[in-house]
């Protein structure tokens, strides 16, 4: 196994309040592989979003590492719970953001920029606005502007959580299959059992608050992943340990 | 007419402009022909309610001599130097007051209380200070644009949604691009309406200064007409101040649709 891109040691975080502060993470430490899929599974109030928020470089941890191998500053491209799009801007200038923070030339950030919206398949909305996208269509152009700037790692925070349970499936194959066309790493935040091991090589399992890791759990699902797949003995046994660990 | 919410259909729609302006075009009408009859056969004195044709022909004769263009000028450079002044500060101001809660509570009780003062109030202070010329009327006209254009820019900067500032900050964007990316143009629904507010105010704000004290500007001419029992002049003056205020509310109305063609069409 090649050597990990991003470690993660004794992270704990407490917010503070009035009574004696409020313990989100306790102690995490885990290794992220490059091009290896993370899911960090747990219920609401494990502290999952700080973990990603921290990672982000968003949040500072009380205590603990997070280093990155290469760089100091690593290229994040991240996708929240709500597309968070900029609503005075076209589907095509929402998704240039990174290349224009950056500086990068026009001409290839217009390139790019469409061929990002191929792969999220939204040739024809190039000029709309996200008045005028449905939520799934917001979460493609999030996720096209996510990684448009080439990053060394995808963050994603329950970014399926605000869509309906149909469109919700589809974009699960849609993300497998661009992560299988980009082979990037990324690290996924969800309360979802079936989105965690639909996505995942590997799933940690969050406790309650303050979370701890619980469980660290290889999926051996084969890839490419199908919807079917979510109906095998197999799959379903993986679900059954998931559940238990966060109960 | 200027307050309707931007077309669907993009301007130049001729159906739509028709339906929009007729009804005021047709209103306008009646109440002049209201009026020119009230003053024929209610025998009020001209110098007391002068008819509307009187009224016209004062303006082509304050058209033909150039008085009317030359004080209409002054007032318009007092109106918008004053707002261009007191805009500025406001935004500047705003955006500070936006972002410290310190500077927040420090200068809120001191904008809060000048605002308890009114304007009127303070101008013939201003100009005595300030001398009768244009100076002083550039200020007042500021001073009463600053309160809504403020109080706005703090509105519109504070309701930047977090997220967006998140996703900055996780591209490393520098304090420089968020300014420009992310909180000029999300705050600058609520900023343009406060804009709207100020604009109009800023015409009450030039005619209070020229009242105080003037030799030149719309303020004095309705002085003069005053004086002299040229109570057309003074109509013609009052209209002028109107097409005025119109015309800036429009203009910033124009800025809105232009600016804000993103938003919900509501």
């Amino acid at each position: 196994m090649p050597p990990p891109i991003l470690t993660i040691r004794n992270l704990t975080t407490v917010f503070p309040d009035e009574n004696g502060g409020l313990r989100a993470l306790r102690d995490v430490s885990f290794d992220v592989h490059p091009r290896e899929f993370i899911c960090v599974l747990g219920p609401s109030g494990s502290g999952k979003t700080t973990l990603l928020r921290i990672v982000a470089g968003l949040l500072q941890p009380t205590s603990g590492q997070v280093t990155f191998a290469r760089k100091q500053q690593p290229r994040i491209g991240m996708v929240f719970q709500q597309a968070n799009l900029m609503p005075w801007r076209t589907v095509l200038q929402n998704i240039m953001l990174p290349l224009e923070i950056r500086g990068d030339g026009d001409h290839d950030a217009h390139k790019k920029a469409r061929e990002m919206i191929e792969l999220v398949g939204l040739q024809g909305f190039e000029n709309s606005l996200p008045r005028d996208l449905s939520g799934g269509m917001a979460q493609r152009v999030a996720i096209a502007r996510a990684l448009i700037h080439d990053p060394d790692l995808l963050l994603l925070d329950e970014p399926f959580g605000s869509l309906d349970a149909l469109t919700r499936e589809r974009m699960w194959t849609e993300l497998s299959r661009i992560w299988q066309a980009r082979q990037k790493t990324v690290l996924m935040v969800t309360h979802s059992i079936s989105e965690s091991l639909f996505l995942a090589d590997r799933v940690l399992v969050l406790t309650q608050r303050p979370g701890t890791i619980k469980m660290d759990l290889n999926v051996d699902l084969p890839r490419p992943r199908r919807d079917e797949m979510r109906y095998t003995a197999h799959f379903g046994k993986l679900a059954r340990k998931l559940k238990e660990a966060i109960e | 007419m200027f307050c309707l919410p931007p077309s669907p259909f993009g301007r130049g729609n001729q159906k739509d402009m028709t339906k929009r302006f007729l009804p005021v075009f047709l209103s306008t009408l009646a109440f002049l022909f209201g009026w020119h009859v009230f003053t024929r056969y209610s025998g009020i004195p001209n110098f007391i309610l002068p008819s509307p044709l009187s009224v016209w022909a004062r303006f082509l004769k304050a058209i033909s001599d150039g008085s009317l263009q030359y004080h209409t000028w002054i007032t318009l450079t007092e109106i918008l130097l004053g707002l261009l002044a007191g805009v500025t500060f406001a935004t500047v101001l705003g955006y500070l007051l936006a972002k410290s809660r310190a500077l927040e509570k420090v200068l809120s009780p001191y904008l809060v209380a000048s605002q308890a003062i009114p304007v009127i109030a303070i101008a013939p202070l201003l100009v005595i200070w300030l001398g009768d010329g244009i100076l002083s009327k550039v200020v007042i006209c500021a001073l009463i644009v600053f309160f809504p254009v403020l109080v706005n820019t703090v509105v519109g900067v504070r309701a930047v949604p977090a997220a967006l500032y998140d996703l900055m900050r996780s591209l490393h964007a520098s304090r420089a691009q968020i300014l420009w990316k992310v909180e000029v143009p999300a705050s600058l629904p609520v900023f343009l309406g406060g804009l709207r507010i100020g604009a109009t105010l800023s015409v009450i704000g030039a005619i209070v200064g020229e009242l105080v004290d003037a030799e030149e500007g719309l303020g004095f001419l309705l002085q003069v007409g005053d004086f002299q029992y040229d109570t057309p002049m003074v109509f013609v003056a009052v209209f002028t101040l109107i097409a005025l205020a119109l015309a800036l509310y429009g203009f910033v109305r124009a800025l809105e649709v232009r600016l804000l063609k993103w938003q919900d069409k509501t």
